[in-house]
């Protein structure tokens, strides 16, 4: 697979080893026991899907975050205080997904911010020597001016920098590299490029460790698979050891089929209340149908849905009949009223059936109030108290009731379950089921499979478009998380 | 003991504390002459305060960054137009209001095309516009002072059974802005949008028209006061609405209203532009000089908001 190393009599130690690392955000477990090592010459790809905790372990190698248990040991020694700058010195890289340049800045100034020891005079010269150089060499022909400032280049272009950053030498030789999603604003011939020169750093000792979405290059290119879930690696072979598929089935959940899948129902004939055209597939709603919006978090299901409620909701004029409701997740950005109670909270969207001549009728208000109290089972003594003064999971049930209770066809569900406890979520589902079996139209956006199965039709987004549709028997797990990495057609 | 904690729940409380305590300092020095005088002054100039805050309040509910600093040059401007107007004829009394108010709408509609279109933020936008106002209102005027028709000159400055009118003018606002706040959608509306505009927005509230009316509203309500002020001081003067920049910020704040937005009260404008003009009127009667005065209305302003944000920051 790889050109043989240069053998002394005892293997070399690890550029890096963590060793048993665990780490918790609250009550998530973001790191559950990790131990990895990363030896020269070995390009370690690492796959996972979305919270399995990948960003997670390679925030620790590079110094960001501190385990909470477990250490990290560089060259086979342990090392006490572990941060960036230590990870930096012993030539720990890092391009992040987020592109992480100044972009008020030349590639040159940025080249002398990653490397602290470029200073004294005549430093621009060395730094451009020093990046140009890196830019040859991983992408030929790139055409990129050095003295351009960065927000005048393309997202291509950028990346292009930073991963020439991240491989440039500037006294400190950089051994271990990590490429998070390094391709994806990359077009394939630069991905070839750079997938290349990755082979030639790690055939030359370096090391590499590859995050990426799109499987087929991992397979190619990485000598070693990681696999995680849940903050755990759950797998770890040599490259041949797996396919494409055997991928899939490590990442996806073993448990499932608890959630009662709905019996399908023939919609066919119902009429189309939602249709929105888009780059990618376009997006089509029926009345009294739950449609899904899946694939990896990020990826433009949130955007979609701000798109149909902005397009469908006025901004100058009060609508008398709304056309759209919408359910927020994050609940602090756009969704709860935190100086308000929680009927106040509960009737906002409602308000103007509420209201005769722009006057809001109280005692019907609080009708409406008591109403859905007991309906969704909002845990309060009385509703005038703060919303605050509620759970979360409660606080999620006023603001299902918020929308709701409006008279709008069709509900937007802005993966409105995050932090829900699970007694709450089985009530929302009878009531989203209920309601559309009423003739209400849902449009939920969920990063849990269970949910996204409860679904009649799916849209599986990747990078902004719809780029595949799932119906009855065809929305399970597999065929999710197939459509939602790349090169896993077929 | 449950109405007592109620009582003290409500923002507005301390802005009237201070009125009573402020009253009571100058009254004892006098030794009881002048309580009647002391209290019709203060209701009189009080009044106007009231009326521009009471916009100021709209617009500053609306949230972080929201805030109209046009509204002394609209006052100017209302008052100057109404007055050239109505050329002393108490035949034009109504057109002059009109006018007035028509210079009003058309401020609070420049305004928020500004914030809106061209994205300027409210802070730079109505400066801005006030510096245009400000120089429509001198080439209006072209330094005459035109004196109000007699019969409003005499209204603004008289008393019904006692109680200046103007003073009843404003609370007759009051109470109407206080149902606006509180009773209509209208009033949800803003409060929902001051604290948070994107949770407003997805809860189908037309956001861009409320804030739209609101700007509107808050520049009427000045331009009304132009107007009033101009006919009850005896003509309109260029500077005459300078002080009340600050001070429609002031009465607010001291009233309880939070500047953070979505949280407002209209009792507590009235108590703050009572308590902004005694505090005055005690030094004043103390016979302090001009720096210490200044110093001192400071100093109480500020122990007054610290007592008030303490009580608020104690709440659950």
């Amino acid at each position: 697979m790889k050109p043989s190393m240069p053998t002394p009599s005892a293997p070399p130690p690890p550029i890096i080893e963590v060793e048993n690392a665990r780490i918790s955000f609250g009550a998530v477990k973001a790191l559950d026991g990790v131990t990895l090592q990363i030896m020269p010459g070995e390009c370690v790809g690492l796959v996972g899907h979305n919270g399995a905790g990948k960003s997670t372990i390679v925030n620790v190698i590079n110094g960001g975050l501190t385990p909470d248990e477990g250490g990290v040991s560089a060259n086979g020694n342990a090392i006490d205080a572990y941060g960036i700058n230590v990870a930096r010195a012993h030539g720990v890289r890092c391009v992040f997904q987020e592109l992480s340049l100044c972009p008020n800045l030349t590639v040159v100034e940025n080249a002398r911010i990653v490397h602290r020891d470029l200073g004294g005079a005549g430093w621009r010269g060395r730094a451009r020597r020093i990046i140009e150089e890196s830019l040859d060499a991983v992408f030929p022909g790139h055409g990129i001016d050095s003295g351009e400032t960065v927000g005048a280049l393309s997202i291509a272009e950028r990346q292009m920098v930073e991963i020439a950053m991240a491989f440039s030498d500037a006294g400190t030789a950089p051994r271990l590299v990590i490429l998070d999603e390094p391709t994806s604003s990359l077009d394939a011939s630069l991905a070839k490029q750079m997938l290349a020169h990755v082979r030639r750093f790690v055939a030359a000792g370096g090391a590499v460790i590859f995050i990426s979405h799109i499987l087929h290059e991992i397979l190619a290119t990485a000598d070693r698979i990681v696999v995680m879930k849940d903050g755990r690696i759950v797998a770890e072979r040599p490259a041949g050891g797996f396919t494409a598929h055997s991928l899939f089935e490590t990442m996806g959940s073993v448990a499932k089929g608890e959630a009662a899948r709905r019996e399908s129902r023939d919609l066919a004939s119902a009429p189309l209340v939602l249709e929105q055209a888009g780059s990618g597939l376009p997006f089509t709603a029926r009345k009294g149908e739950i449609v899904g919006l899946a694939g990896l978090s990020g990826h433009g299901q949130t955007e979609m849905l701000m798109k149909l409620h902005a397009q469908r909701s006025g901004n100058w004029w009060p609508r008398h009949d709304p056309a759209v409701a919408f359910v927020a997740g994050d609940r602090r950005l756009n969704g709860v009223f935190e100086l308000w109670s929680i009927l106040k909270n509960l009737s906002i969207a409602s308000l103007s059936d509420l209201s005769r001549q722009g006057f809001v009728n109280d005692e019907a208000e609080e009708g409406r109030g008591e109403d859905w109290k007991k309906r969704i089972d909002i845990r309060t003594r009385a509703m005038e108290n703060p919303i605050l003064s509620l759970s979360g999971g409660n606080q999620q049930k006023v603001l299902f009731a918020r929308a709701l209770s409006t008279r709008a066809p069709v509900v937007l569900m802005d993966d409105p379950m995050r932090g829900v406890d699970v007694g709450t979520k089985q009530e929302v589902y009878r009531i989203v089921r209920d309601e559309a079996a009423a003739g209400r139209t849902f449009v939920w956006y969920s990063t849990e499979m269970e949910e996204v199965c409860l679904c009649d039709r799916v849209y599986v987004f990747r990078e902004g478009v719809i780029v595949a549709e799932l119906a009855g028997g065809d929305v399970n797990e597999a065929n999710i998380l197939a459509a939602s990495f790349q090169g896993a057609a077929a | 003991m449950t109405l007592f904690h109620g009582l003290f729940k409500k923002p507005w409380l301390w802005s009237w504390l201070a009125v009573a305590v402020v009253w009571s300092a100058t009254v004892m020095v006098t030794g009881g002459a002048g309580a009647l005088g002391l209290s019709q002054a203060a209701l009189t100039f009080a009044a106007f305060s009231v009326i521009v805050g009471i916009g100021q309040m709209f617009v500053i509910t609306l949230g972080p960054g929201n805030i109209d600093l046009s509204v002394p040059a609209t006052m100017t401007l209302a008052g100057t137009v109404a007055l050239k107007l109505m050329n002393v004829d108490n035949g034009m009394i109504v057109p002059g209001l009109l006018a007035a108010l028509a210079v009003g709408v058309a401020v609070g509609m420049c305004n928020y095309t500004l914030i809106k279109l061209l994205r300027i933020p409210p802070i730079i936008a109505t400066l801005a516009m006030s510096f245009i106002v400000q120089s429509a209102a001198i080439w209006t005027n072209r330094g005459l002072r035109i004196k109000p028709p007699s019969l409003l000159a005499e209204f603004t400055t008289s008393s019904t059974l006692g109680i200046p009118n103007m003073a009843i003018v404003a609370l007759l606002i009051a109470v109407a802005a206080w149902v606006l706040l509180e009773k209509t959608l209208y009033g949800r509306w803003i409060t929902a949008i001051g604290q948070s505009m994107a949770a407003a927005r997805m809860a189908g509230i037309p956001v861009d028209g409320t804030r739209f009316i609101t700007y509107v509203l808050c520049a009427v309500l000045a331009a009304l006061c132009g107007y009033l002020l101009a006919c009850f001081s005896g003509g309109a003067a260029l500077n005459m609405g300078a002080e009340y920049l600050l001070m429609s910020i002031a009465v607010v704040v001291i009233g309880g209203t939070s500047v953070a937005g979505g949280d407002s009260n209209v009792p507590g404008v009235w108590g703050a532009s009572l308590f902004m003009f005694l505090v005055v009127s005690m030094l004043n009667t103390y016979g302090l000089g001009a720096g210490v005065r200044l110093i001192m209305t400071g100093l109480i302003i500020i122990s007054v908001i610290v007592v008030a944000s303490g009580r608020r920051a104690r709440q659950p």
